[in-house]
């Protein structure tokens, strides 16, 4: 089956500066797929050069086949910019109305209707975006990019602007995109988001991919913890010790009160990824 | 092609909706009023007056006051058309107005055809009409008309589509900024060389009216501006033909039909120029 995004051997230069020095990397149909990095790294680079904004050196990126920037490929993607502004005269139906002549989709008002409910902005169908607080205005954005159903999603810091009740809203709407076959490249800094969502990570630093994986792949085991009479101890191992371990301690005489397999999070995973790097 | 009237809806309604087009419409109004009060007082005065020999004092005063309307409905015409495009591409671009139009399946240079459209949909529609209030201001007070009517009008429009045209191709490679400044200057060098052209005429200074011709056609909206001069008093001849082709802030000198062909030729010329940088441009 043709990936939704197909990225091979990418690069990007800014006259000296490598902005993406040979990235691979695929999104599935269905898929959704976090992008990791510290600034600089080349994730705003990769998502710009998928949707045609920024034109690769060298390398090649496909979006269901057709090549990035193309009218074909642009009809298949819905996009939200990090750095993005609505004009503020229009109101949000107008706006998603304007969206629609451009993608040729025809949903008409019931499309509409539909995005603003998804965001949870039904109420503020007729307020103009220059009356919309920021985080309205990027849920506005995620609807805008969800405009005829594209079958990928790029989405560069989508939650960067909203309340912890905003983030959960767009987090269920990615969850109910992918039940519906929408393959979702995510680029965002929120790692908790990222570990919440994704199916899989991918990790960039200077340009390249240093670490990629499911979430549960990239924690790696940190050890078992057990109570018993004598106290908290950490044993070494995993999930598949922990049946031999309390045996022992209970063949020992041991009373054992509780048991946590611990692991590293995506967080320890990144920061070990990128060396604490930060820009 | 489906995306260019939703575009060009779009360039139009910001353009109505911008402070500029408030602000010009009252700078018109203000013009107008004057204009009628300068023609109130010349057209009285003239009657008092003892013309030398050789002049038609009325077509003389006719002919000068709408010249000197030309120049200020182009010059108005100029300020709406550059402040509707001057960051039609670079300063929407930083400003994130344009990436999300980008993205769709759109290309580049229909956007730039489409918001072209957008500015003259409110640029020349303005001229042609504010053209009109003040032939109709002369003719009513004064009971002169141009030779010709329609012509001039045109030509204004054109002058004025052509300096939207190349607002949009700076707003490529520019900051809004930058581009308005740019815009100006090459606008007032196109005014600077009919005044040089003028000069050169009343002087009999062949070489002065060469390099004038020069650069009226390298800024082809000056040219279409003195065609559309030398349009008004087409049929005027003698001292008073004469001296009306020194005309108000430039001379009417250049024209006919192949300053109208260049200046399509000119339009496209941009066009391409402006397609290929947008295309090129990293977002």
């Amino acid at each position: 089956m043709t990936p939704a995004l197909s990225v091979h051997a990418l690069e990007k230069r800014y006259g000296q500066t490598t902005a993406l020095a040979g990235v691979d990397l695929e999104v599935s149909e269905g898929e959704l797929v976090g992008l990791l990095g510290p600034n600089g790294a080349g994730k705003s680079t990769l998502v710009k050069i998928a949707c045609g904004l920024v034109r690769p050196s060298d390398g090649r990126a496909e979006i269901c086949g057709a090549k990035a920037g193309s009218l074909e490929a642009r009809r298949r993607i819905g996009y939200l910019a990090e750095l993005f502004r609505f004009p503020g005269w229009y109101s949000a139906d107008e706006l998603l109305s304007l969206h629609q002549q451009l993608a040729g989709s025809q949903g008409g008002a019931e499309e509409r209707a539909e995005l603003l409910e998804l965001v949870e902005l039904t109420e503020a169908r007729d307020r103009r975006v220059e009356e919309m607080s920021k985080g309205m205005q990027q849920r506005l954005g995620v609807a805008q990019a969800l405009v005829g159903a594209p079958p990928l999603l790029l989405l560069d810091e989508p939650t960067s602007a909203l309340d912890p009740v905003g983030r959960r809203t767009v987090r269920q709407l990615l969850e109910e995109l992918r039940s519906r076959g929408t393959s979702v490249l995510l680029n965002s800094h929120l790692l908790s988001e990222i570990e919440l969502v994704c199916d899989r990570v991918v990790i960039l630093l200077r340009g390249e991919v240093v670490s990629e994986g499911s979430p549960a792949e990239l924690s790696k085991p940190r050890g078992v913890e057990i109570e018993t009479d004598e106290g908290i101890r950490l044993y070494g191992g995993g999930r598949e010790d922990v049946p031999r371990l309390v045996a022992e301690l209970v063949g020992a005489g041991r009373k054992v009160y509780g048991v946590q397999v611990l692991t590293s999070t995506l967080e320890d995973t990144y920061l070990e990824a990128v060396g604490g790097e930060t820009s | 092609m489906r995306a260019i009237p939703t575009i060009a809806g779009y360039a139009l309604r910001e353009a109505l909706r911008r402070k500029v087009f408030v602000v010009v419409l009252l700078l018109t109004a203000g013009f107008l009023v004057l204009y009628w009060l300068a023609n109130h007082y010349v057209f009285q005065d003239i009657r008092n007056v003892g013309a030398p020999a050789g002049i038609e004092p009325r077509p003389f005063a006719g002919a000068f006051m709408i010249g000197l309307a030309m120049f200020s409905t182009l010059f108005l015409g100029v300020v709406l058309a550059v402040f509707l495009t001057l960051g039609a591409v670079r300063g929407d671009a930083e400003r994130g107005l344009l990436q999300p139009l980008l993205v769709r399946p759109v290309s580049r240079p229909m956007l730039l055809l489409a918001r072209w459209l957008g500015a003259i949909g409110v640029c020349t529609p303005y001229v042609i009409g504010v053209y009109a209030a003040a032939m109709v201001i002369t003719g009513l007070t004064g009971h002169w008309w141009p030779d010709h009517i329609v012509v001039p009008a045109l030509e204004l429009a054109f002058g004025v589509a052509i300096v939207a045209a190349l607002s949009l191709l700076g707003s490529v490679f520019l900051t809004a900024t930058a581009n308005g400044i740019a815009i100006f200057m090459v606008f007032g060098a196109g005014l600077v060389s009919g005044l040089l052209g003028s000069i050169g005429h009343a002087l009999n200074s062949a070489r002065l009216e060469h390099w004038a011709t020069i650069v009226a056609w390298l800024a082809p909206f000056e040219a279409l501006y003195q065609d559309g001069l030398r349009e008004i008093t087409a049929n005027t001849t003698g001292l008073t033909g004469y001296l009306l082709q020194l005309g108000p802030f430039g001379g009417a000198n250049t024209g006919g039909t192949g300053v109208r062909l260049w200046a399509c030729a000119y339009l496209a010329i941009v066009a391409v120029v402006a397609a290929l940088g947008f295309s090129r441009r990293d977002l």
